[in-house]
């Protein structure tokens, strides 16, 4: 099996998801061969790295390609793709890789399954989701085609596979012009408050059910000697700012001490909170996944247990 | 500016969701259903769009999508078309019903959310898009519209955004936060009852996946803390203590 790994470049540095998509191509290819794809424009340094976790690594290099094109990313893929036919090719699931993906597949007439934490092809090709913001797990049988496209979440297939793969040049130009023209980046909004700095991150989510009660989190952080952040609903309403956002497309903490507070523990809010030293989560749902995070969990009420908190602590400080 | 927006009934996260006895699906009972929160500021950006410049919204939604349907137009959409098919966790059938349903349809713009609260799939726009051959972007936090044009904030990791500027008919899908969706005023809910609700039936053949067995995920557990508000706040301190954070 042929399986194709697309590169994740951010602001011309490599992404770590690219060796993952690596690693699940090299645990995949059977007798077949794992390939990655390098997409940008001086990429030579980044495909030297992925040839360590590859067989082949093709580089498609042009000064056009510099920024990110969803249109221009599926033309060069699609005349590669269609020299060297891939069985499999592996996207991230990031912002920009679950944007061209779906494209990609249309224009290559195949399936694609999106956000997979699991894959098997040994018998048929078989996928693993998260659905219902990762409440249920589903294995998805995909229909028999000449090729797949997956998107891989971040994170997932860590154990490293090595290889010595050679660097080819794919020798191929971007060959329309696209509709859609990049403009800028857009720098993160800075706050007073800079929680990627924080040793105590009370952190609260929709839980917390209204603004006015944020000042409750507020008097917990201040006795504790912390900060407040939130997840993503709590500053999507307006309750906290942007800057406070804890998660993928937030910030990524590591605080010592990480109190989460009606937080269901979205995938995507754990990868900005999962490195802190000690987690400790209240939620009245024991199922809540945030518990398979947390070192500690009281299945409970934030508006009992921290009046509770705060009132033990005052006693303490006198 | 003419605006087709998507929008899902869907089974809302927060409800209970329990796997069906055949192991394949979630069982329905327990499930609350409302329109997918995605969707719900993709039908806002439209309506705010439309008040701004003119034209008309029209909403569309796949299966049975009547509730949903119905709120669209009490928040001001002006018409509905509902296309009766069962797609499943399928967005490729979807993806090519609306294709077929719309058409008819003269269009500046189509709006839909990021992705669906139940299957988290992400694929609608995107393969709309796709089988249209029109430009898109995905997780928008910004629209403005410049002759002809859309300029639009998408999101990126980390808190970063990425301008772009795209010609109309144009896709985007919405990431949630764009907006402050409106809620449904009484008036609006009288007004809807007189918007037209058209049943669009389409032929759309196999899809590409098959479920074979939906499963709770297997959780790594916390140690849990049990008691009273005071004995848990007891336990907590005492942790906190023993590790020197107080
Ligand atoms: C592209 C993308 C990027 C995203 N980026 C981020 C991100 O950076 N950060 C982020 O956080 N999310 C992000 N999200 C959203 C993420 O998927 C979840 O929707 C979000 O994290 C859920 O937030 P929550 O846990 O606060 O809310 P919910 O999921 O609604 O959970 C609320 C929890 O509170 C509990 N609860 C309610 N009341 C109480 C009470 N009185 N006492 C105790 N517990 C209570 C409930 O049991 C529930 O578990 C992103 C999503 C997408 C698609």
């Amino acid at each position: 099996m042929r399986v194709f790994a697309v590169a994740e470049i951010n602001f011309g540095e490599l992404d770590p998801v690219s060796v993952e998509l690596l690693n699940l191509a090299n645990t995949i290819k059977g007798d077949g061969s794992a390939e990655a794809v390098v997409i940008g424009s001086s990429i030579s340094s980044h495909a030297e790295k992925l040839a360590k976790y590859a067989d082949k690594v093709w580089k498609i290099e042009d000064a056009s390609l510099e920024n990110y094109n969803p249109e221009l990313y599926v033309d060069v893929l699609l005349q590669l793709f269609q020299k060297e036919k891939p069985d499999v090719v592996l996207i991230a699931n990031s912002s920009r890789g679950s944007e061209y993906a779906p494209l990609l597949a249309t224009k290559l007439n195949a399936p694609i399954v999106t956000d997979i934490v699991g894959l098997d092809v040994s018998d048929g090709v078989k996928a693993t989701r998260y659905i219902f913001q990762g409440k249920l797990l589903v294995d998805v049988l995909v229909k028999q085609a000449d090729t797949y496209v997956f998107t891989v979440r971040q994170g997932v297939f860590k154990e490293e596979k090595q290889a010595s793969g050679e660097v080819v040049d794919a020798g191929i130009k971007p060959s329309v012009t696209p509709k859609r023209e990049f403009s800028q980046i857009i720098e993160p909004e800075a706050g007073e408050v800079d929680i990627t700095q924080a040793d105590i991150i009370v952190s609260v989510g929709r839980g917390i059910e209204d603004a006015s009660n944020i000042e409750l989190a507020e008097e917990l952080a201040e006795l504790l000697g912390g900060v407040v952040a939130g997840s993503r609903p709590v500053i999507d309403n307006g309750w906290l700012p942007k800057d406070r956002q804890v998660g993928i497309s937030g910030k990524t903490v590591k605080p010592k001490l990480y109190l989460a507070l009606g937080i269901s523990g979205a995938f995507q809010h754990i990868m900005g909170m999962k490195d802190s030293e000690l987690i400790i989560a209240i939620n009245k749902d024991p199922e809540a996944p945030i518990f398979g995070v947390a070192q500690y969990g009281v299945v409970g009420d934030i508006f009992e247990v921290v009046p509770a908190l705060i009132d033990k602590l005052r006693e303490i400080k006198g | 500016m003419n605006i087709i927006v998507l929008a899902k009934h869907a089974a809302d996260p927060e409800s209970e969701i329990r796997v069906s006895s055949d192991g394949k699906s979630v069982d329905e009972k327990g499930l609350v259903f409302d329109i997918n929160d995605w969707d719900r500021y993709a039908v806002e950006e439209a309506i705010r769009l439309k008040e701004e410049h003119g034209g008309e919204v029209v909403v569309v939604g796949v299966g049975y999508s009547d509730d949903t349907l119905r709120k669209c137009l009490a928040m001001g959409a002006d018409r509905a078309i509902k296309i009766p098919l069962d797609a499943g966790m399928d967005s490729y059938r979807t993806a090519l019903a609306i294709k077929e349903a719309i058409s008819g349809e003269s269009f500046d713009l189509i709006l839909a959310g990021l992705m669906s609260q139940d299957y988290n799939n992400a694929l609608v726009g995107v393969l709309l898009a796709g089988m249209l051959d029109i430009p898109f972007a995905t997780a928008v936090t910004s629209i403005k519209v410049e002759d002809g044009k859309i300029r639009v904030v998408r999101e990126l990791e980390g808190g970063y955004g990425e301008e772009n500027v795209l010609p109309l008919p144009a896709l985007v899908t919405v990431q949630s936060g764009i907006n402050e969706p409106r809620y449904v005023s009484i008036m609006g809910i009288k007004r809807a009852k007189s918007k037209e609700l058209r049943e669009v039936g389409v032929e759309v053949g196999e899809g590409f996946i098959e479920v074979e067995k939906v499963y709770t995920p297997p959780v790594k557990k916390a140690e849990m803390i049990e008691g009273a508000p005071e004995e848990i706040a007891e336990k907590l301190i005492q942790i906190l203590k023993d590790r020197g954070l107080i």
